[in-house]
């Protein structure tokens, strides 16, 4: 399985990693691999409060535009400020190094929509 | 609709169109291979009604030495700078083109090429679109800019545009001694995106008066030179705009010899490119400069080339940063431009190498010199003076002591062209002539048109 | 590459320019010091036979319809007459100052008077300026016309822009820059406007609808009128995209199909030459309920005497420093009149018929998405073409044979699109080595990937790294590392 199986994920392929109310988050393998080399993202800065499904970050490619949207409501709390200077650390290790944002959310049950691993790749699988 | 050139009397015989390669035969041909048996079935899918009502033009095909003709005739009921001797500017200058220039631009491998998205077929395009960049950051200051935009008005536009994705506030101050048809442009633009211009008035010295300079500006531009042609003191402004962008509209050949807005905190800087090398041509097709800073590059407008390498490492220049264009970020673009000016930005940029360094310094002095040389003469003429006591470049403006239309249509009778005085009276500046001076007026030219001025 | 900041900067050359005939005063006296540049711009001082040198050899490494087959879809990349290229240098041309008066410069007038005739007619519209300068800038011009006629019927709650998702991406962007909002309507199966999906989607917040005809599948929309029709119920507005003039000049006529606004790209349509990347040319023409709101100055005709016309109150402003790019309009005015009506029809006759000509072969080696009669373009897939084969490719291996790729990756709708028009200037002979090159890319795609995903071999350079020139652009030549 490519997609680990301590994360829950959203089928805009963002992948959540929930502890407490933090909430890290990041995009898939899949999404990084259909993007292509990640040249650019443009991540929010500390403080700003964003609610479940509004834009997040951009992940940009030379030929596409991502959106990462917030998977949860809540306040941006930390950046990943080393991809300004390396974006391709998204497509060598999307699930770790490559973390865009972590959040302090408000509503836990937002995550209750995710899907776990297997479902994500099921998802995948039926394209 | 009636036919407007006259029509061709000779009968023609049906050959067909110069420019179509396929004969009768390899149409047939292609038609067994598509399955149809007539040229008409390929339409088929054109609803009947819309081809009922079906008007052609009433245009009978002409010889290319009958389109010629007509295209020359044409051109001769332009009696304009033919014979004249041409004072006029207002942003539109008459500069000598080096020969070089259109034997460049005229090579087809440039000028029937598109866009180039094709990189490895498009090295010459693409190495010229670097250079090009390189030469508007060496005149202005700026770290970044554009491959162009259509003309200095547009990208005016497009600048003030940036600055509100910028700074986010809808409201630009925009000097009053900005040529009308940069402000005119600007007006339409903002209106459709809700943006607020105010205009800002100039001192007795021709200048931004920004005492009062207005709040909750996303930006302020400026002129420089300006419609009357002064030279303004940029020192000092952008420390008074708070978070608001600087825009500065130049003129690229006053660059040759005036500091560059860059060293000034300008933050966007914009000029219509068509004193180099590029024919008036009745406005347009001209150049449109846009230059800003590298922090700036993600909001900004239009296409860029950058440098990179081939898979053995060879140098070579592709198109970059295109998420920031329509055709991939679509609603959410920058800017809608697609297609530019791109042969304007390769005469430029040839015009530029064409002088290099020592003789564009030579050129703008040319023009500094002779213009005020010009002025001192009109000036020692009895009730003529500056309107505005201030530097100027090759452009300025005189109170004159009788009605300018009549000294006008006087100087219009001997072959000598000025502007239309009402551009500078509906810049609040009444009783006054602008004159423009290139390298290209001589000095009896210069005489000549004094000792008219002498005898109104 | 070399650019010319690779040779010596240090080096004055004479001779251009004549001596100063005025008694010098010095720039120290005539300009302040603080006004004044205290370095030089780094413009290198070249011989003339350098600087030409340098020049033609850079001209070498690109690739121009002169050159050759340049198939770029949605780009129309026709012959540009040569005659066309002299007419615009005209000196009485070339020379004419914007602000001159009036009666200096009928000659320009009366052909941008003519020019706005013909364009009329060929819309089958009312009116059309002429100052947008490149298509996008028509269709921004369109949309500004579009927010002043509703505007001045006190609808303003009229916002929203419908196009089809495989509209040119300049359509939402300009929509979005006039202040509208931008409703993309998926397209059927048929690749055309299917019209619940249209009626669904109209409402009194539509101000107006953005077609392109033919569109970019190169399908004509079929049920046109019903579309036009629909949205004109719903009190909405129809746009015409004219980059696909090509496929029905001198048959139909936009207007005919219920066009509102329609523009042109000269640059395309009626053959000025693309420039690598303009000047182009973009009229907008408008039914006669948007005549008023048109760009100021018109170019009207008083008995024999043509002038600029100011006065006009409800109009949207200037959308162009002058009167829109002369230079260009007259190649166009030019090529209208050497081909006439009866040479019209035959661009959109054999422009057509190269196009399904060239489907009808291509289709038995590469997918064909949506297949039916095209017009002047069509769009194949690359997709499961080989292993690992992308449209780009498949693009840059056509490089190797010696063509211009066509446009990949656009509509969006199709995967690996490989978007190709071959425009009416083509021969049969050409279509058919284009074929040829195209099937035997398909078999090395199969029998030997490694040749397409390493070409182009034989270009001027080999593939270039964009991942590199998007990660750290270097936008302007690195004086410093020299």
């Amino acid at each position: 399985m490519t997609h680990p199986t301590q994360f829950r994920y959203t089928k805009e392929h963002e992948w959540v990693d929930l502890e407490g109310n933090h909430a890290k988050v990041g995009i898939t393998e899949h999404a990084q691999g259909e993007l292509g080399d990640i040249v650019f993202v443009e991540l929010p800065t500390v403080g700003t409060a964003v609610k479940k499904g509004e834009n997040l970050a951009t992940v940009e490619s030379i030929k596409a535009v991502g959106d990462v949207y917030a998977p949860m409501s809540g306040t941006v709390v930390e950046v990943n400020t080393q991809l300004e200077s390396s974006p391709e650390t998204i497509n060598q290790d999307p699930h770790g190094a490559g973390w865009l944002v972590t959040l302090e959310v408000s509503d836990l049950s937002e995550a209750d929509s995710f899907l776990d691993a297997p479902s994500y790749e099921q998802y995948l699988a039926e394209g | 609709m009636t036919p407007l050139a006259t029509n061709s009397t000779s009968p023609r015989v049906n050959l067909k169109m110069r420019y179509i390669a396929n004969t009768g035969a390899d149409r047939r041909a292609m038609l067994a291979a598509i399955g149809l048996s007539s040229l008409e079935e390929l339409f088929h899918d054109i609803p009947q009604e819309v081809k009922d009502r079906f008007q052609p033009l009433e245009l009978t095909v002409r010889s290319e030495m009958e389109v010629a003709q007509v295209l020359k005739e044409l051109s001769t009921l332009n009696s304009c700078q033919q014979s004249s001797i041409s004072f006029l500017g207002g942003g539109v200058y008459d500069h000598y083109i080096p020969s070089v220039v259109s034997h460049i631009t005229s090579r087809s491998e440039f000028y029937t090429a598109y866009t180039p998205y094709q990189p490895e077929l498009s090295q010459g395009t693409l190495t010229t679109m670097f250079e090009f960049q390189t030469l508007i950051c060496e005149l202005t200051g700026m770290e970044v800019a554009n491959a162009s935009i259509y003309d200095g008005a547009s990208a005016l536009a497009e600048g003030v545009l940036m600055a509100k994705r910028i700074v986010g506030k809808g409201r630009v101050a925009a000097a009053q001694s900005l040529f009308p048809h940069y402000r005119r442009v600007l007006d339409t633009y903002c209106w459709a995106a809700g943006i607020e211009v105010i205009e800002i008035p100039y001192t007795n010295a021709g200048a931004c008066d920004l005492t009062a300079l207005p709040q909750d500006l996303s930006s302020l531009v400026v002129q420089i030179p300006n419609a009357f042609g002064v030279i303004e003191e940029l020192k000092g402004v952008k420390e008074r705009l708070a978070d608001a962008l600087l825009i500065v509209v130049t003129n690229p050949i006053s660059l040759g010899i005036l500091a560059p807005p860059g060293q000034f905190g300008a933050d966007i800087v914009i000029g219509e490119g068509q004193p180099l090398g590029i024919p008036a041509s009745f406005g347009g097709p001209f150049l449109g400069l846009f230059a800003t800073r590298e922090r700036y590059l993600r909001q900004m407008p239009g296409r860029l080339t950058a440098q990179t390498v081939d898979t053995e490492g060879k140098i070579g220049y592709t198109m970059a940063i295109q998420t920031r264009e329509q055709h991939i970020r679509r609603e959410r673009a920058t800017s809608n431009i697609c297609t530019n000016s791109q042969l304007c930005a390769l005469a430029a940029t040839v015009y530029l190498a064409s002088l290099g360094a020592d003789g564009l310094h030579e050129l703008a002095t040319l023009n500094l010199e002779k213009a005020h040389y010009l002025a001192q003469r009109i000036t020692a003429l009895p009730g003529y003076r500056l309107a505005f006591e201030a530097p100027f470049f090759n452009e300025f403006a005189v109170r004159v002591p009788t009605d300018p239309q009549a000294i006008r249509a006087r100087l219009k009778e001997e072959r000598i062209l000025l502007d239309d005085p009402r551009f500078l009276s509906a810049l609040g500046a009444p009783n006054t002539l602008r004159f423009a001076v290139t390298e290209k007026r001589t000095k009896d030219e210069l005489d000549r048109l004094v000792e008219l001025l002498e005898v109104i | 590459m070399n650019t010319i900041f690779d040779h010596k900067l240090a080096k004055g050359v004479g001779g251009l320019l004549p001596a100063l005939d005025v008694p010098e005063q010095g720039i120290e006296k005539l300009i302040p010091s603080s006004l004044r540049r205290t370095h030089a711009p780094r413009i290198p001082n070249l011989s003339e036979p350098e600087l030409v040198r340098h020049y033609t050899q850079l001209s070498k490494v690109n690739y121009g319809i002169d050159d050759g087959f340049y198939p770029l879809g949605s780009c129309t990349m026709k012959y540009n007459p040569k005659i066309n290229e002299d007419l615009a240098r005209l000196p009485g041309f070339a020379n004419a100052h914007p602000l001159a008066d009036e009666d200096l410069i009928q000659g320009s007038l009366k052909l941008l008077y003519e020019a706005s005739r013909y364009l009329c007619g060929i819309a089958g519209l009312a009116e059309v300026t002429l100052q947008p300068a490149a298509g996008a800038h028509g269709e921004l011009c369109g949309m500004f016309l579009v927010k002043r006629y509703f505007e001045e019927r006190g609808e303003e709650k009229r916002k929203r822009i419908l196009l089809p998702d495989s509209a040119h991406g300049t359509n939402p962007s300009s929509a979005t820059t006039a202040g509208f909002s931008a409703t993309e309507i998926p397209s059927g199966k048929d690749g055309m406007i299917n019209l619940a999906t249209l009626e669904e989607a109209l409402d009194d917040t539509v101000a107006a609808i953005m077609l392109t005809v033919p569109n970019t599948l190169g399908i004509f929309e079929e049920r046109v009128l019903e579309v036009t029709e629909m949205v004109h119920a719903a009190g909405g507005l129809c746009y015409f995209d004219g980059a696909n003039l090509n496929a029905f000049l001198g048959r139909a006529r936009p207007g005919d199909m219920g066009a509102d606004i329609f523009h042109f790209n000269l640059h395309k349509t009626l053959s000025t030459p693309h420039g690598g990347g303009g000047p182009g040319s973009g009229p907008v023409a408008v039914a006669q309920s948007l005549v008023d709101f048109l760009p100021v100055p018109r170019i009207v005709k008083d008995e024999n005497r043509y002038r600029l016309d100011w006065n006009s109150p409800h109009s949207i402003g200037c959308i162009h420093s002058f009167y829109g790019n002369f230079g260009v309009i007259l190649k166009a005015y030019a090529y209208l009149l050497l081909l006439g009506d009866t040479g019209l029809r035959e661009v959109s006759e054999n422009a057509v018929l190269n196009a399904n000509y060239l489907q009808e072969s291509l289709k038995q080696t590469y997918p064909l998405p949506y297949e039916r009669l095209c017009k002047h373009e069509f769009v194949l897939s690359g997709k499961g073409l080989g292993e690992g084969i992308s449209a780009l490719d498949i693009a840059k291996r056509l490089i190797d044979y010696g063509f211009h790729p066509p446009t990949i990756y656009f509509p969006l709708i199709v995967p690996e699109a490989l978007m190709i028009e071959p425009t009416e200037c083509e021969g049969k002979e050409t279509l058919d080595s284009f074929i040829e090159a195209m099937e035997r890319i398909a078999v090395e795609a199969k029998e030997n990937p490694r040749l397409l995903h390493e070409a182009p071999q034989y270009a001027p350079v080999r593939r270039l790294d964009q991942t590199r020139a998007a990660r750290q652009p270097i936008l302007t030549y690195p004086f410093d590392e020299r």
